[in-house]
């Protein structure tokens, strides 16, 4: 008898059609990993076994979770299920809790709500919780804010207040998407330590196969909305007998095929030249007339990079990658220390000066939401870093210049009207690679390009990296904290920790045989598609 | 203040059709474009000629000849009021453009200048707030003497403070985005993305101020000229004419009655019109009612 049996589901919101008849059931105990590209309803799946949908939305089908008809149940009954029978981790722990109320209020809250306890036991059980959860109270008493938190000890908190109540099923959409591989692996082990104590079922949603492979007894395999495969982890994942699910696993382990380019000749002059490169922040002031508090994001860091070199900066969110980034750009400056590009310094230069750099030196961000103004078309958008040339191109010269971009970042000319929101997620990737190559920089910095992309997006976008640094014989600074990506495009690692590059090397060689810890726990924490199939099928025959 | 100022523009298409589904937006607007058109005739045309009196036909009541009655001298009131509409959306039309004119590049450039540039404009800004718009307007015109250009001034100096906080806090929000630090990656100047990014994205922010500093305009002008210190005699204005209804108002009570409706029906109509505005600008702050 399952706990939870979705028969014949079916979706629409509005004219929308989401989800067309999907099957899905979870027996007590079980953790059921539901795996898609975004867009593909998974989500939708959770708000609905949750009755949280948009307004507009249409739900035809049967759910029964432990006899109960969701679909059916009045508001007041789905007020008693959710928070106590079935519990819900959001991806994005920055918005998923109230940043005007305590932690232990928020844990405090459901179980008060729903047991009717008073305060103080209350706050007892919220105490136990989040010491489970790996923040014990001498160092993070109930009275701190989520503000106070990092994300992952946010997630730890949201995680609290799913389980709180010890719920028969714990639905966690993407728990672990916007975290670190490191914090990710943590999270993870912690989900799974909470299931297996409480005897809880998980319905575990991610777009990456690898996450979920190691985590999940059965797999759900959803695309368009629709069921395509579903079966045991280790079955599905040994005999990949679905064309979707092999291509979800073959996304996920990508390697870009690259001829072996040219090996830089070490004699020439470097193109970047970093040393003790030094970022101090202050921190608000403890008391008006107290002594300012640095922070340093960026200690003494030194490299160089040579013309053509593809070289992977890998380190844990915090770490200071972006801030040496933005630095390298000349967007921040630095505290200390010299940058020198081409040759020459770039720190505490006029602008004025900078110009014919920056012209060889452009950027790529990781958000394709946020990276570009929403009210320019995409010629004006691709077009923006001409403004760097001496001679700016008149009009039909910038828009031949435009297309033959688009047209190398398999985009079609017939896309510059186009406004930023027209395009999807990977598209508008290439579209800012597109404005990163059409000055024909000699460096382009990738600040986590692809973390924010679906796996299968993510490996087209590596492959297109990989042609372009091939054809246009350009550097990449390549920042990620995924080693797969960093394995998948570069020839150079170097690790950076706490504000600090801690090892620089050949990327097989730093991933292949780690020496300092931070490489080390990031080797760890990767997700292995491969290793996660072994544990599986190991799991599977002891049973 | 935690206006989003980025418009979504996967809704841009959609903004005629939710413009025309936003109640308050209609209603607004119609009273608004009402008001204005009456403005606009008045400039040609009014009933009656208002500078003739016939004390004959004083205090009049309500008729065909005079749908809104006379006045104490014998003038048409809703000439007056036609001509009194123009009057106060001269006024506060002024008073919001110089507001906007020089708030906007303050707050645009404390943002991007940041610093000490920043700390001084808004600790500026901080010192005009703490004075009480109203009285000191009425101490400015007291000051330089009572009349239209006056009250426009003293009406917008107390403008500037309010969009430059506004286009700052919207400003603020926009320069850490990643599509400003590609901008200034591709060499731009502050000012040039002042102009060309932040400008834009921030527009449906100030035009909502604006519509609400309008209204708050025209409530301005009304005290004032209330106080006599706003546009002098002959040239009616709604408040001059509710101070005159003052002491008739037993006798004759619409004479207080339709210059007050229409202040209240104006500023409604704008607030309205400010409401709806910002709805279909910015669907995400939108309540479901």
């Amino acid at each position: 008898m399952s706990l939870l049996a979705i028969e014949d589901l079916t979706l629409s919101i509005g004219p929308t059609p989401i989800l067309k008849s999907i099957d899905l059931s979870i027996a007590p105990g079980e953790v059921m990993g539901l795996v898609g590209e975004s867009g593909s309803g998974k989500s939708m799946t959770a708000l609905t076994l949750m009755k949280l949908l948009p307004d507009g939305a249409r739900v035809d089908g049967r759910a029964l979770f432990d006899g109960v008809d969701i679909l059916a149940a009045p508001e007041a009954a789905m007020c008693r299920l959710r928070g106590r029978e079935i519990g819900m981790v959001f991806q994005e722990p920055m918005t998923a809790l109230n940043p005007v109320k305590t932690i232990g209020e928020q844990v405090a809250e459901g179980i008060r709500w729903h047991t009717g306890a008073n305060r103080p036991d209350a706050e007892a059980r919220a105490r136990l919780m989040l010491e489970r959860v790996g923040l014990p109270e001498q160092k993070f008493p109930l009275t701190r804010y989520p503000h106070e938190l990092s994300g992952g000890q946010r997630q730890r908190v949201v995680i609290a207040i799913a389980c709180a109540l010890k719920p028969k099923l714990l639905i966690a959409d993407e728990p672990t998407t916007a975290l670190d591989v490191v914090l990710q692996k943590q999270i993870l082990t912690l989900l799974r330590g909470l299931v297996e104590e409480n005897g809880m079922s998980m319905l575990l949603i991610s777009h990456d196969l690898a996450v979920v492979a190691e985590m999940a007894d059965r797999l759900t395999i959803v695309r368009h909305g629709t069921v395509m495969e579903t079966g045991e982890t280790s079955r599905i994942l040994s005999e990949q007998a679905h064309p979707f699910t092999r291509q979800l696993a073959e996304a996920s382990t990508h390697v870009p095929a690259r001829a072996r380019g040219l090996e830089p000749s070490p004699v020439s002059e470097p193109l970047l030249e970093v040393r003790d490169l030094t970022r101090n922040y202050s921190l608000r002031r403890s008391r008006v007339f107290g002594r300012e508090t640095m922070f340093r994001a960026v200690n003494g860091v030194s490299f160089s990079l040579a013309a053509g070199q593809k070289t992977a900066l890998v380190g844990r969110s915090g770490c200071g990658k972006s801030t040496l980034a933005r630095m390298i750009l000349a967007l921040d400056p630095p505290s200390s220390g010299s940058i020198r590009f081409q040759g020459e310094e770039i720190c505490g230069v006029s602008e004025e000066a900078l110009r014919p750099l920056r012209r060889e030196m452009q950027v790529v961000f990781q958000d394709p939401y946020g990276s570009f103004d929403p009210r320019h078309r995409a010629e004006r958008l691709v077009a923006e870093p001409l403004h760097l040339l001496n001679q700016r191109p008149d009009a039909r010269r910038r828009r031949d210049l435009v297309a033959e971009v688009l047209e190398q970042v398999g985009l079609s000319p017939a896309d510059m009207d186009k406004y930023p929101h027209e395009f999807s997620g990977g598209q508008r990737q290439r579209l800012a690679i597109a404005r990163a190559i059409i000055t024909r920089p000699k460096l382009i910095i990738a600040d986590e390009p692809v973390s924010a992309l679906d796996v299968s997006i993510r490996a087209q976008i590596l492959d297109l990296l990989a042609d372009l640094s091939d054809s246009l014989g350009v550097a990449y600074l390549f920042i990620t904290h995924d080693l797969t990506v960093a394995r998948a495009i570069t020839d150079t690692t170097m690790v950076m920790h706490e504000g600090e590059i801690v090892e620089t090397g050949p990327t097989e060689v730093v991933l292949g045989n780690p020496k300092s810890d931070a490489a080390k726990a990031l080797v760890a924490a990767a997700p292995n598609l491969k290793m996660s199939l072994e544990k599986a099928v190991a799991r599977a025959t002891r049973d | 203040m935690s206006l989003d100022p980025v418009l979504a523009p996967a809704h841009r298409e959609r903004w005629l059709r939710r413009a025309l589904a936003n109640r308050s937006f209609l209603v607004g607007l119609s009273i608004a474009s009402l008001v204005i058109l009456m403005a606009l005739i008045s400039l040609f045309w009014t009933p009656y000629d208002i500078t003739r009196l016939a004390v004959a036909n004083r205090l009049l009541g309500l008729s065909a000849e005079h749908p809104l009655g006379t006045d104490h001298m014998g003038r048409d009131i809703l000439s007056m009021i036609m001509i009194g509409a123009r009057n106060s959306i001269a006024v506060a039309v002024v008073a919001v453009a110089i507001g906007m004119g020089i708030g906007v590049p303050l707050g645009t450039w404390a943002a991007a200048r940041g610093g000490w540039v920043d700390e001084v404009l808004m600790r500026a800004n901080d010192v005009v707030f703490a004075f009480p718009s109203l009285l000191s307007a009425v101490m400015i015109t007291a000051i330089f003497g009572p009349g239209a250009i006056n009250a426009i001034i003293a009406i917008g100096i107390f403008n500037i403070p309010v969009f430059a906080r506004v286009a700052r806090a919207g400003a603020l929000a926009l320069w850490p985005r990643e599509f400003i630090l590609a901008a200034r990656a591709a060499g731009k100047g502050k000012v040039l993305i002042t102009i060309e990014h932040i400008l834009p994205n921030i527009a449906g922010l100030l035009l909502v101020q604006g519509t609400i500093q309008f209204a708050l305009g025209i409530l301005a002008e009304a005290g004032l000229s209330y106080l006599g210190l706003g546009a002098q005699p002959p040239m009616p204005s709604w408040g001059r004419m509710l101070f005159d209804a003052q002491t008739r108002i037993a006798i004759a009570p619409h004479l207080a009655l339709f210059p007050g409706l229409a202040i209240v029906i104006t500023v409604l109509g704008l607030n309205l019109l400010g409401d709806g505005l910002r709805d279909v600008l910015d669907p995400k702050l939108r309540r479901e009612r």
